[in-house]
């Protein structure tokens, strides 16, 4: 702009050109890139995951103990049981017009189908009704409707083949409606949006627009909105209803996702090794331990106070005296724990998960305390750390037969920590990076003949470098947003000072409500930074510091080696005694010097060995952990996407409802 | 240094302060095309007219800021305008903000990976069209404005604007510096003279006044924290782009299974990011834009009250001249004369001045209207395509999840 005079973009129509193209592009993006290469393919297998993802969730939450350890947000779902999928639908999927969760959660399988029939057929509809006339108002005025339709073009350029795939958008609920004691139609329908996904997809390309109704593109682009958010609505309704029949299922899935099988399968191989990776992971490790810590509380006065945590434990364990049972435990019994298994198990290569550090500014203001939100925030970040940290050493199988570990969940009163007092986990890892430091001048000299860990250091290191950077990218996304709630807050106040002023009465009117709606959308930001924080920083905090517990085992595995090496070298000076010795015909100390290199032999095949085992033990560690973070980000992602859902779900209940106030000023 | 091209611009073209003045065929002006050059910026102005003054039926001229400048200046200039509310002045384009940021990324340029630069880069563009598409929208409305007012589109110098192809020359630079100076100083002051002022001798106008002032405090009150409101929402999205390039760069150095996570959770980001943008711009067009236009508009209707509120107090004095000059029964003649005289201009003001302002009122009200109506459909949809990439998201990586569920892993990594 300051070198070199440019044309401007026309600012009309044409200028959209280009971008409509791009968006449509992106629009493809959203599906395909999700079906091609990861969702599953639509072979026999794959039609599985459809009632999976809302049917089992809930359902492995009981059987799979693993995923019960570590999450809250499995917790949540944990609590309510009978409906955790329908809930979580309607959250998806329902229109915003619709508030019917109650009814969808209902257990019957009746019940919900009516509901479901009004809704996708009734909701987006109106959706729909309402958006186009808009944009035929507006598309005769200007240019913007180039604009705005970008938008739901892209997203939905596909659908129309949905369309014709289906008999009539509003085919699958009536069907559903009509053959709901069969139910084996519903189902062919379910099958067939996470086909159509791909077959879409794969045909995009090669085929631009095969949708009937070209003449009114623009129209369909915006129907085909409707009609997917309905055939999301469709994949959904398996989940209630179709549950007692899978059997059926069974037998009309080949079938129906034949066609699009020879599609999709080549481009399944790469997700197929995720999937099994994280089978693998979850056939590994099959325990039923829950834990959760609840009800933080101060206890005694000043600078002796300090805060209690309830932590509860639920298990069918045997080695376990009860199924429940609780315990109080502080900060520093946390800590003690930490230190424990690190003198135990450190030396052997296992990875030590650590433990929140100690805050000793956001203690003091808890002990002073002051009722203000910051120290309830400390408090409650702190509680959550602490779970996930408990949730992580129960979760590995080796640290969970630990005595100590056993002792922590279940004896009434621990012996006071003492020690904890100074090495405190940020402590504890200033000492680790200062054994680092020492080890990693000695890597110069350890040539790594294992290619695996020579790749993984230093990958260990780049991501951990990787994950500072978006830890500080987060934090700062963290607190725009809270600034942003503020800044609305702000707006709020003065937008309905203006509304006082206004001595246009429906204006007067709409502008007081727009205040209203900001307040509430100041709240969705507020909750959303602290979804923001919680479901994110906390994760990218929590997993710098484990992999720098992951740098630790390299360090204790060179520590080793190191060993081994000294007993080499000792074991050659022998050597190189006795040879001088033979040579100066000293035979009266030969026999000690030969009785030390036995020795000596011996302590370098026993390093050795002790070398080999913590190498293997490392790295099962670190592949484990490698698979236990894709679950963790996995699982945060979701939580973090539902929490925008939720988001998107209120701020449309909130514009919906200004929209009449709006129009209302005359 | 970064260069780009107009066809780069991802953001849309939405419309900000439609004031659908373009209602009389008759005369009919665009800006469609502007070139930026420095801090110069070129507007295209492109006229259609049927109106028998002007040589040509369609025409363009280039036009820079300064000359609008000069339309305003003339058109306040002139007396007869004095009961007419005139068309706020543009504001001057203001590249600022993209160009210190144009600057960051040529002095990061080394130190910032392909990824940081390339979102860099495009935040820069959105930027740099965002402003600039302001700019070319305020500038057309502006003299949209002038051609839908009866009066204000017969003017001889608005007609020399739209259609003189030549350069205006206007770059009196001084002078006109030192005459903006003093019109400044007389808005400044008009507050004053509306509060304290002459006693006020009609009730619609005591009431205008009142409302005037109180409406214009609030409304640049409530620009100012809708500018901040929106700053901080660019500011989320500009976050989203962040997170999304550093997920990216992640993945470029994971050699597992996990690369493909990250990248598509940088995908989401990325999505996100674009989303989040546009609610942001939208409201800036829809609301913000809304609200600065309106705190000038006021304040020029706040002068043609000024302008009257003048008109009343010279008239009193010629009054109380007249009085006077009856008692010493000297210069009656002309001081009759005087007064007749501001009588008839005060008059003619008022009755000219409650008519703007009783239309203004009425632009106003539709204007909000038309803008919140927008905005609000545009949140909406915004907020459903939120949703509904979210759900795609979500559906995809909960498969993942549970997708694993049924068949027994055998496949180790090493």
């Amino acid at each position: 702009m300051a070198a070199s005079s440019e044309r401007s973009p026309p600012p009309f129509p044409d200028s959209e050109e280009p971008e409509l193209l791009e968006d449509s592009d992106e629009g493809a993006d959203a599906f395909t890139g999700t079906s091609i290469s990861e969702m599953d393919s639509p072979s026999p297998d794959s039609t599985r995951p459809p009632k999976d993802i809302f049917n089992e969730p809930p359902e492995d939450i009981f059987s799979d103990p693993l995923s019960n350890i570590n999450s809250e947000p499995q917790k949540k779902v944990d609590a309510k049981i009978p409906s955790p999928s329908s809930d979580e639908a309607v959250d998806l999927f329902s229109d915003p017009l619709d508030d019917d969760s109650e009814v969808m959660s209902s257990p019957e399988v009746q019940n919900p189908m009516p509901d479901l029939l009004n809704e996708p057929v009734e909701a987006p509809k109106s959706d729909v009704l309402g958006e186009p006339p808009v944009s035929s108002v507006k598309k005769a005025a200007s240019s913007e409707m180039f604009g705005d339709d970008d938008d739901d073009e892209d997203l939905f350029k596909e659908p129309p083949k949905v369309v014709t795939k289906k008999p009539q958008p509003s085919g699958p609920p009536v069907d559903v409606f009509t053959e709901v004691k069969s139910d084996v139609k519903v189902k062919p329908q379910v099958k067939d949006d996470p086909t159509d996904l791909f077959a879409e997809e794969a045909l995009t390309a090669p085929a631009p627009k095969p949708s009937a109704g070209s003449s009114s593109s623009r129209t369909n682009g915006v129907h085909s909105e409707e009609q997917d958010l309905f055939s999301e609505a469709t994949v959904e309704l398996s989940l209630d209803s179709p549950r007692n029949d899978r059997k059926n299922k069974d037998a009309v899935k080949p079938s129906v996702s034949a066609p699009a099988a020879p599609v999709a399968s080549s481009s399944s191989k790469a997700p197929s090794k995720t999937l099994k990776e994280l089978e693998e992971e979850e056939s590994e490790d099959k325990f039923d331990l829950n834990i959760s810590i609840t009800n933080p509380e101060k206890v005694g006065d000043g600078m002796n106070a300090y805060m209690a945590y309830k932590v509860s434990t639920q298990t069918s364990l045997t080695m376990f005296r009860s199924k429940t049972f609780t315990v109080r435990r502080r900060f520093s019994d946390f800590l003690g724990l930490f230190e424990k298994l690190s003198e135990k198990h450190s030396q052997n290569g296992y990875l030590i998960p650590p433990p929140p550090e100690k805050s000793i500014l956001g203690m003091t203001k808890v002990k002073v305390g002051k009722e203000d939100p910051s120290s309830a925030e400390f408090v409650e970040r702190r509680r959550a750390a602490l779970e996930r940290y408990l949730q992580r050493v129960v979760s590995h199988p080796s640290l969970l037969q630990d005595p100590d570990v056993r002792e922590f969940l279940e004896k009434e009163e621990l012996p006071r920590a003492v020690s904890t007092q100074a090495l405190s986990g940020a402590g504890f890892l200033k000492m680790l990076n200062k054994a680092t430091d020492a080890v990693s001048k000695m890597t110069i000299k350890m040539n790594e003949q294992d290619v695996w860990f020579d790749e993984k250091i230093q990958d260990v290191e780049n991501e951990e470098q990787h994950l500072r950077k978006l830890h500080v990218m987060v934090e700062s996304l963290v607190n725009h947003r809270k600034e942003l709630s503020g800044n609305t807050a702000v707006f709020a106040k003065s937008v309905a000072m203006l509304g006082s002023s206004e001595d246009n009465t429906a204006l007067s009117r709409a502008l007081s409500q727009l205040a209203e709606v900001e307040d509430r959308i100041e709240q969705l930001h507020q909750e959303q930074a602290s979804n923001d924080f919680f479901t994110f920083s906390e994760l990218l905090a929590d997993y710098i510091r484990l992999l720098g517990a992951v740098r630790g085992c390299f360090d204790q595995r060179m520590k080793a080696w190191q060993r081994w090496q000294d007993a080499e070298n000792m074991l050659q000076k022998k050597r190189e005694a006795e040879a001088k010795l033979l040579w100066a015909n000293k035979p009266d100390k030969l026999q000690q010097a030969k009785d030390e290199i036995t020795e000596w032999e011996a302590k370098v095949t026993q390093y050795e060995r002790e070398f080999e085992r913590i190498s293997a033990t490392v790295r099962k560690e670190v592949i484990r952990f490698d698979k236990e973070k894709a679950r963790d980000f996995n699982r945060q992602v979701i939580k973090y996407l539902e929490s925008l859902l939720h988001s998107q779900q209120q701020l449309i209940k909130y514009w919906d409802a200004f929209l009449p106030e709006a129009k209302a000023i005359v | 240094q970064a260069a780009w091209s107009s066809e780069g611009f991802g953001s849309h073209w939405v419309r900000s302060v439609s004031v659908d003045l373009n209602n009389d065929a008759s005369l009919v002006i665009d800006i469609p095309d502007a070139l930026c050059e420095r801090d110069k910026v070129k507007f295209t102005v492109h006229t259609k007219t049927t109106l028998s003054s002007f040589q040509k039926p369609e025409f363009s001229v280039p036009r820079q800021h300064e000359e609008f400048i000069w339309l305003h200046d003339t058109i306040v200039e002139t007396e007869e305008y004095a009961g007419l509310i005139i068309p706020p002045a543009p504001p001057k384009p203001d590249f600022e903000g993209p160009r210190e940021k144009m600057h960051k990324l040529g002095e990061g340029e080394s130190s910032m990976t392909k990824e940081e630069y390339a979102k860099m880069k495009q935040e820069l563009e959105a930027e740099y069209l965002a402003v600039f598409k302001k700019t070319v929208q305020v500038h057309e409305v502006f003299l949209q404005r002038f051609s839908s007012h009866p009066i204000f589109r017969k003017d001889r110098n608005f007609q020399i604007f739209l259609e003189y192809d030549q350069d205006l020359s206007v770059r009196r630079k001084n002078a006109k510096e030192m005459f903006g100076g003093f019109f400044k100083n007389m808005v400044k002051s008009a507050d004053e003279v509306l509060i304290s002022g002459v006693k006020e001798v009609d009730e619609f106008f005591e009431q205008e006044k009142t409302f005037l002032l109180d409406y214009s405090s609030k409304i640049k009150d409530a620009t100012a924290k809708a500018e901040k409101m929106t700053r901080s929402h660019k500011n989320v999205a500009d976050d989203y782009n962040h997170i999304s390039g550093a997920l990216n760069s992640t993945a470029a150095d994971n050699n597992t299974a996990f690369k493909k996570h990250l990248e598509k959770y940088a995908e989401v980001f990325e999505k996100l990011r674009k989303l989040e943008d546009r609610v942001a711009s939208d409201q800036e067009l829809k609301l913000t834009e809304l609200l600065r236009y309106y705190t000038r508009d006021i304040q020029a209707a706040k002068d043609l009250l000024y302008r009257r509120a003048r008109a009343l107090a010279d008239n009193e004095n010629s009054n109380k001249a007249l009085d006077k000059a009856r008692l010493k029964g000297k210069d009656i003649a002309q001081a009759e004369e005087n007064q007749k005289q501001c009588l008839q201009k005060f008059d003619k003001l008022s009755e000219s001045g409650k008519k703007e302002l009783t239309s203004f009122k009425a632009r106003r009200v539709v204007a909000f209207r038309k803008n919140l109506i927008e905005m609000t459909e545009l949140e909406i949809k915004h907020a459903k395509v939120r949703r509904l990439k979210c759900c795609v998201y979500h559906y995809m990586f909960t498969r993942q999840c549970s997708g694993s569920h049924g068949k027994p892993g055998n496949l180790r990594e090493f």
